[in-house]
């Protein structure tokens, strides 16, 4: 499914947290909201899950405007920063939650969360509680969660954001795979650089609100837009350098 | 470095020596201290309570105007304890979920019963409701008694034990966040799907506690329902006040008989209170 963000304000009392935001996404297309904190890359992906409601702005899914559609009818996945996993529900539960609200018939929806524990290679933790699992299991638990009901649309924040080094190289690795493997549309938030040209498709460059850039990695990395994008990089450059 | 480190072991015990005598002293005040205003009351009541032999105990507790208090205290708080949990869930609810205009005027009236004595807040409702009241001429019309009746002691435990359970659940959402709730949106569970199997199991032990404290309030209530209630024996006597009543005609063996059966109440209180505090300390952590 596509998405087409046309044009999104939202303030936060005096804040202007996006401003004046367009960009669109692709069917299938694994897109990256990249930016410093505070550049409004959370609030517009919380506005295309419908957390939030822009003041001015439309969303589309498709042709379907879903702007002021609730956010439990727009069927999109969410991978929050900290997981949000339901502490008190075993793995199986978590991942079992969005079809059991749905009322999908039991059988079914244990096969579904079978087949996606799998997926995230976390069979054999069915009956494990998210406070015995490690950072990047509860990231997968968390993946598998927002996959179960078949989303049209995968939103994640800053999905690499709270674990080490190492795991992040692998996890990211993994998801540009899971994604070549499921082909659901998706849009990651970042603050590195290096994640959003390793793993996305196209890379929405965000400053302030304001959108400056949307293209390729290597697009931007040949000809960064303005003084900002070419600076956002550069540093970044330097910091891993030194 | 090892001359240092060998000269410091001296010097360390002999602070922890020090130490030692300054903290026997504090652990001894302390304990002193509970001993003298907590534990030894405590005792006095049950001694007292039992000083005419089991007898005379068991009958001033089976005698019918205390049977009668016992069952105004335990209509009292069967129903203001349901009710202010209601309540309370929903205050906690709309102050930690939803922005709204007057939110935080909404927060400082909850707390309006614990900073008001008692006596005034009992003294309001008889204004409100007394033959007097602004609406005692329409409740008269009716053929409606509040006051110096149950439903005015009823009002009265409501009022003061509103704030328990929505202040404690109000710091425990507020510790616990938005995020799990909006995770259950996105994955298409409606309202009733979010609290039932998302918020509800995550703050049951805060809830628990608050319900515990809000009990043991509607249950040892005295002042507001002092005020209220008339004192007619047999009929609006809450179990607090009974023991004043006996304690007023000399009957010092049935007043502490009474008395001892709220202060079992406030053991229990305390004994559930550390059980719950533990286990929320484990669910917060």
């Amino acid at each position: 499914m596509s998405i087409d963000v046309l044009r999104v304000t939202k303030n936060f009392g005096d804040f202007r947290a996006v401003d004046c935001a367009s960009f669109k996404a692709q069917t299938g297309e694994l897109v990256a909201l990249l930016g410093p904190s505070g550049s409004g890359k959370t609030s517009l992906l919380r506005i295309i899950a419908g957390l939030e409601v822009p003041d001015s702005g439309t969303v589309h899914f498709h042709d379907d405007d879903v702007t002021f559609r609730a956010t439990r009818e727009r069927n999109v996945g969410f991978v929050f920063q900290h997981y949000a996993l339901f502490r008190h529900m075993t793995v199986f539960e978590n991942v079992a939650f969005g079809l059991r609200v749905r009322h999908v018939p039991r059988a079914q929806a244990d096969e579904r969360v079978r087949e996606l524990l799998q997926l995230v290679q976390l069979r054999g933790y069915e009956k494990h509680y998210p406070g015995q699992l490690s950072g990047g299991q509860r990231q997968r638990v968390a993946l598998a969660r927002a996959l179960a009901p078949d989303p049209k649309l995968l939103l994640l924040d800053e999905p690499f954001g709270s674990l080490d080094a190492k795991v992040r190289q692998e996890l990211r690795a993994w998801l540009r795979r899971l994604h070549d493997e499921i082909h659901t549309t998706s849009v990651f938030v970042t603050h590195d650089q290096d994640e959003a040209f390793a793993v996305a498709d196209r890379v929405v460059v965000l400053d302030r609100g304001r959108v400056q850039q949307v293209g390729s990695p290597q697009a931007i990395r040949r000809a960064p837009a303005n003084d900002f994008v070419a600076d956002f990089i550069g540093i970044q450059y330097a910091e891993k350098r030194s | 470095m090892s001359a240092t480190v060998i000269e410091l072991y001296p010097r360390r015990s002999l602070a922890a020596g020090g130490s030692r005598v300054v903290r026997g002293i504090l652990i001894a005040l302390a304990l002193g201290f509970v001993g003298l205003l907590l534990i030894a009351p405590l005792i006095a009541v049950f001694v007292e309570a039992f000083r005419k032999g089991w007898e005379v105990y068991a009958a001033s507790i089976v005698e019918p105007d205390a049977l009668a208090a016992i069952r105004l205290t335990l209509l009292t708080a069967a129903i203001a304890v349901p009710l202010n949990t209601f309540f309370g869930l929903a205050a906690a609810w709309a102050v930690t979920r939803f922005d709204f205009r007057g939110k935080s005027v909404l927060v400082t009236l909850i707390d309006l019963p614990f900073a008001v004595s008692p006596v005034i807040s009992g003294l309001l409702f008889i204004q409100l409701f007394g033959a007097r009241g602004w609406l005692g001429d329409w409740l008269r019309d009716q053929g409606l008694k509040v006051i110096f009746a149950p439903p005015g002691i009823i009002l009265a435990t409501l009022f003061i034990t509103f704030p328990f359970v929505a202040r404690e659940l109000i710091a425990f959402m507020e510790t616990q966040g938005r995020e799990q709730e909006e995770a259950a949106v996105v994955l298409g569970a409606n309202g009733w799907q979010t609290f039932f199997r998302v918020t509800l199991p995550n703050i049951k032990w805060g809830l628990l506690y608050g319900v515990i404290l809000c009990n043991s309030r509607a249950m040892g209530e005295f002042g507001a329902v002092s005020v209220v209630s008339g004192h007619v024996r047999g009929e609006t006597n809450t179990v607090p006040l009974h023991v004043e009543v006996l304690y007023n005609e000399y009957q010092l063996s049935s007043a502490f008989a009474v008395a001892s059966l709220l202060t079992l109440l406030a053991l229990g209180t305390l004994a559930a209170r550390h059980f719950v505090e533990r286990r929320t300390r484990g669910d917060r952590a």
